[in-house]
């Protein structure tokens, strides 16, 4: 069974009028998956056992139609911890760690009777931009099995795009769900910093890291975000502010929006037929009664630099824990401490992981302080108040996800600056801490590419409205990877 | 040549809470390894800190306690180094901005005036676990991970061991009567770091600065500090230098043992706390807490002298510890004479202390029982001589004494209905006494005294048998 | 320009270890990386805060109430090595922090 058509509320009916029940769906979910995921990598590992008893438990219970999550499967990313399921981070580092306590955002998928269906593959620890730096396996495009998922929740998009499971949770700390999400044509939430618990995701930039949601469609997103979403005493970084019901108000009306369309988002490093795209893009949106300004971001050439240096900063303290001491991997043949601390930590992490933990500590370091880390914390205030300013004026920020659509496996993992100037247009939304989405926007070589809409803190539910409303006035979301046979379902 | 000293101390007192700084999980101090720590503790990943509103609330409690002052605002930074009882692998200190700065401790000079320590900065922070070493091993024990501690910066205003000693004494007195910690070295919630450095009198810049570590007593601090002014000087008259060094002092040997050398600064990496929200501290919170500060020792000393009447060396006794102090201002509560209160308290329960080797709250003794026995004295209900009985069964048992004393028959007679009879008896089969009284041989009075006594098998009220017995002479 | 010896020390530092050609290799890179960063020189930041945190939260404290603990048993079911209740690690050579 796959999800290429289907929607959590399609499904949801579906066990409600008793045409399918949980178990039925699990099962067929993971069938699908042991059939398919071969050609695809997107899962590291699925929990058979405890979905199927989860899901006979649902049935049991019976489906209240108010639960509209309830029997239906989700994945979630590896570095959002699982109780007694394994969770590496795709990390070597944490080979075979098995997690004490759930993730907050897990716990509430618990409590909505969502059946967690496996953990996703991703780049180590979140870090890169293609799910290529994964100590564990290669997760390939489902549009193009030659190109790559994106990333670092390229796992959990390709999952979702694939047909696999009908929604995901993943983390972006730069772009993490968004590029992804664009890569393979589906919708991926960044919500505001704050609105989703960290508890239980793994750090990699703790004043960067959010985790989101990701899903076919926007009614989809915005059911899954209602269910993650709030204050939580155990994340002293999480918001009290009210959490709306994010599926309110998607009724194609978008009348009146204001959005702001920075120049820079257009600049020429972006493909000219991805920028060909969203300029159609707005154009669908000011049919639609939004009106669109052309608005300047001054300071987004520094995001790339700034998120650099802030995110390697957090990562090389974050990471400093991986010790081989009280968990995870610790090398063999250590005579003394200091070797516990160098053998395992040069064995257990991948180059990427090492590039950015050198490139934060070097930034942290006696004497770098003010140029590096201190400099990077004044220049983010700057792109703070570039978006600050543009939506005291405007509803919405709007460009293209990412410069181009999906790139081949193994183009640009050996370069790393040229790698990273690919997040150029996600950064910023990260460093400000405002609510980020990709919403699929058309097709570029036959891949996919994606709208990037930006909103003001805590107001998730204006990117919904905008991308529902261009999503019913569309069909990108409608098409689907060629999956051998089975989008033709 | 002749050496000047300079002495600064770097103190940490562990804050009595509940639960730890920055994890619900309970402080405990014993319990079995690894059995008071949480996932946080354990730095898993995923984890993160929230911040103990009590201790912070200590901290600003003893800041304002050495007159210092509490920062409005902000944050927590991150110290990073590796240590295995260090789980994150970085501590959450206030680096940049401490919770308090410029405060100072009053100690007293030989010449009977006082002299002010600085005290440069206080700020609250974790604590690490405990590593224990065996052979080719060593062991991890968490509980004591996570455990608030405030760090007490001295300016380097110390010019000798003895101002040292006398610095940590007050600190120690003064933290004790916050109530914020119980200040024990022996049970380490209580350690002093050290900086000595000497210098030729008359030049300007200081000397090299030597580290002191693992100081187990407030003497051990007096003698290494004291032993390091001799090293140096000894180094520096034979035309030597001194090294930036960490040393430490040996027990046995009463010297001061080398480390290691301090090869540059440590690089700690120091960075904001990106977990925790930045803290705003409002005056409303700062003056509710000053307004809950407890008494201070030398304000108490002055009550007792002004107030009560004390001498000044009992006022000095009893201020001595809160523990001490307390219980005093208890036990007058409770009723009891100050003055009978004190000369208990610096007599038999110092005495009792001492001979036992216990502290006060060890003992079975209350305010209540105490403040009981001391009014039974004063009324007559009791000797002085049975008070020593009921004493002892108090402090070692813990008995409730106008019971005690009833139910062992030990209350004088002072009744004259009962004393009479009594009196009259005794007169009547000592007519020889009674002459002898009439006489004018007053010695006749001490015998009749002796056979009341004797017929009332010691109880009777002596004062209270002197008088009857005194107008029954006079009537015959 | 960043050098071999700097890499060397950071290294030191974050408790890693390279070969040779891996820290020729990472030197190179990392000057690489730190050359798009001295972009950074060219914004003015004078008098402007920096930004650690975002969002409005400030003071954001738990009360002094005590949870109990994780039970040690599933606390040690990811050591590598325990003894007793205690992490085994090899000795410590170095006398550390507060110790």
């Amino acid at each position: 069974m796959n999800y290429l058509n289907e929607s959590l509320t399609s499904l949801h009916d579906k066990l409600v009028n008793h045409e399918l029940t949980s178990k039925d769906l699990i099962q067929g979910t993971l069938a699908n998956i042991h059939a398919q995921d071969g050609d695809i990598k997107a899962f590291l590992r699925t929990d058979d056992e405890r979905a199927l008893e989860k899901a006979a438990q649902v049935d049991k219970d019976g489906i209240n139609p108010q639960d509209v999550l309830s029997g239906l499967p989700v994945a979630i990313k590896d570095n959002i911890v699982t109780k007694g399921l394994i969770t590496t981070a795709a990390s070597k580092i944490l080979d075979n760690f098995k997690p004490i306590y759930d993730a907050t955002v897990v716990q509430k998928l618990n409590d909505a009777k969502m059946i967690t269906i496996g953990k996703t593959n991703l780049d180590e620890f979140a870090m890169g931009s293609s799910t290529e730096t994964s100590a564990y396996q290669m997760t390939s495009n489902p549009w193009d099995h030659t190109k790559v998922p994106g990333g670092s929740s390229g796992g959990s998009a390709a999952a979702v795009a694939a047909g696999f499971v009908p929604a995901a949770l993943g983390t972006d700390t730069g772009g993490s769900i968004r590029q992804p999400a664009a890569f393979n044509g589906i919708v991926g939430m960044k919500p505001t910093y704050g609105r989703v618990s960290r508890w239980g995701a793994i750090a990699f930039a703790s004043s960067l890291d959010q985790i989101g949601t990701l899903t076919r469609g926007v009614y989809d997103n915005a059911l899954l975000l209602n269910a993650i979403s709030g204050l939580d005493t155990k994340d002293s970084t999480s918001s009290g502010n009210p959490v709306p019901d994010f599926t309110a108000n998607l009724n194609g009306d978008i009348k009146g929006m204001k959005i702001a369309m920075p120049k820079e988002y257009l600049q020429e490093g972006v493909q000219p037929e991805v920028k060909a795209a969203i300029l159609k893009a707005a154009d669908t949106l000011r049919s639609l009664g939004a009106t669109i300004d052309e608005v300047s971001l001054p300071h987004t050439q520094y995001a790339v630099p700034t998120y650099y240096i802030i995110a390697s900063s957090e990562a090389s303290s974050n990471l400093q824990r991986y010790d081989g001491i009280r968990y995870g991997y610790r090398a063999k043949d250590v005579k003394t401490l200091e070797d516990v601390y160098v053998k395992s930590r040069s064995e257990g992490f991948g180059d990427e992981v090492k590039r950015r933990i050198m490139l934060g500590t070097f930034s942290l370091s006696a004497g770098y302080y003010d140029a590096y880390f201190k400099k990077a914390a004044q220049v983010r205030t700057l792109i703070k108040q570039d978006f600050d300013d543009i939506l005291k004026d405007h509803d919405l920020i709007m460009g293209p996800t990412t410069p181009t659509p999906a790139f081949g496996i193994g183009e640009k993992v050996s370069d790393p600056v040229t790698m990273y100037m690919n997040d150029i247009l996600t950064i910023s939304a990260n460093l400000a801490g405002n609510p980020s989405a990709s919403i699929p926007a058309g097709f570029v070589d036959g891949l996919p590419i994606g709208m990037q809409l930006i909103g003001k803190p805590f107001a998730e539910n204006t990117i919904y409205r905008a991308g529902f409303a261009f999503e019913q006035a569309t069909d990108f979301h409608k098409q689907t990877p060629n999956m051998e046979g089975d989008a033709a379902k | 040549m002749n050496f000047e000293t300079t002495i600064g101390l770097e103190v940490h007192v562990e804050l009595k809470t509940n639960s730890k700084m920055f994890s619900p999980a309970p402080v405990t101090y014993g319990a079995e390894p690894n059995t008071s720590t949480n996932v946080i503790d354990w730095g898993f990943p995923g984890v993160l800190p929230t911040v103990n509103q009590g201790a912070y609330g200590l901290g600003i409690m003893v800041a304002l306690a050495f007159h210092a002052h509490v920062a409005h605002d902000t944050h927590f930074d991150r110290k990073n180094y590796f240590y295995p009882d260090n789980p994150k692998a970085y501590q959450i200190t206030q680096h940049e901005v401490p919770l308090a700065r410029d405060g100072y401790i009053e100690i007293p000079t030989p010449d009977g005036g006082t002299k002010q320590i600085g005290i440069e900065e206080l700020h609250v922070e974790e604590d690490a676990g405990k590593n224990t070493h065996t052979g080719q091993y060593s062991y991890v024990d968490l509980n004591r991970q996570g455990t608030p501690l405030i760090e007490i910066v001295s300016k380097a205003d110390m010019t000798s061991p003895d101002e040292a000693y006398a610095y940590l004494e007050n600190l120690r007195k003064i933290v004790q009567f916050t109530g914020a910690s119980d200040v024990k070295m022996e049970e380490g919630s209580m350690r002093v770091d050290t900086n000595i450095s000497i210098r030729p009198i008359g030049q300007k810049e200081f000397g090299q600065k030597v580290e002191l570590k693992n100081l187990n007593s407030f003497n051990h601090v007096r003698l290494g500090l004291a032993y390091e002014e001799k090293r140096q000087a000894r180094i520096l008259m034979n035309g030597g230098t001194i090294r930036p060094e960490t040393r430490r002092f040996d027990e046995a040997t009463g010297e001061t043992v080398l480390m290691r050398v301090k090869e540059g600064a440590d690089d700690y990496r120091y960075f904001p706390e990106p977990d925790i929200p930045r803290v705003q501290i409002d005056q409303d919170w700062i003056d509710d807490i000053a307004a809950h500060i407890p008494e201070m020792p030398d304000k108490r000393r002055a009550r007792y002298i002004n107030e009560l009447g004390l001498p000044e060396y009992d006022a000095g006794v009893l201020t001595d510890t809160k523990e001490m102090s307390d219980f005093f201002e208890e036990t007058i509560n409770d009723g009891a004479d100050a003055k009978l209160a004190s000369n208990w308290l610096m007599g038999g329960v110092n005495q009792y202390l001492n001979e036992n080797k216990v502290d006060l709250p060890e003992t079975k003794l209350t305010p209540a029982h105490l403040a009981t026995m001391i009014q039974m004295i004063e009324d007559g209900t009791i000797s002085s001589k049975i008070a020593k009985k009921v004493f002892k069964e108090i402090i070692t048992n813990g008995t409730e004494p106008r019971q005690w004393v009833e139910d062992k028959g030990l209350i004088q007679l002072s009744d004259p209905d009962q004393l009479n009879p009594i009196i009259t008896d005794v007169l009547d089969n000592n007519q020889q006494s009674i002459d002898d009284f009439k006489n004018g041989k007053d010695r006749a009075v001490g015998y009749l005294v002796g056979q009341i006594m004797r017929q009332t098998h010691g109880m009777a009220n002596p004062k209270v048998v002197n008088q009857l017995l005194m107008a029954a002479l006079k009537a015959r | 320009m960043i050098e071999k010896k700097q890499v060397e020390h950071v290294a030191e530092l974050a408790k890693l270890s390279f070969s040779d050609a891996e820290l020729d290799h990472f030197t190179s890179q990392l000057d690489e990386i730190m050359k798009m960063v001295d972009q950074l020189d060219e914004v003015d930041t004078t008098g402007v805060e920096p930004t650690t945190h975002v969002g409005d939260l400030v003071n954001v404290f738990r009360k002094d109430e005590a949870k109990p603990g994780t039970p040690r048993k599933e606390l040690m079911e990811n050591v590598p090595e325990e003894q007793d209740g205690l992490i085994k690690v090899p000795a410590i050579i170095d006398e550390g922090e507060d110790e």
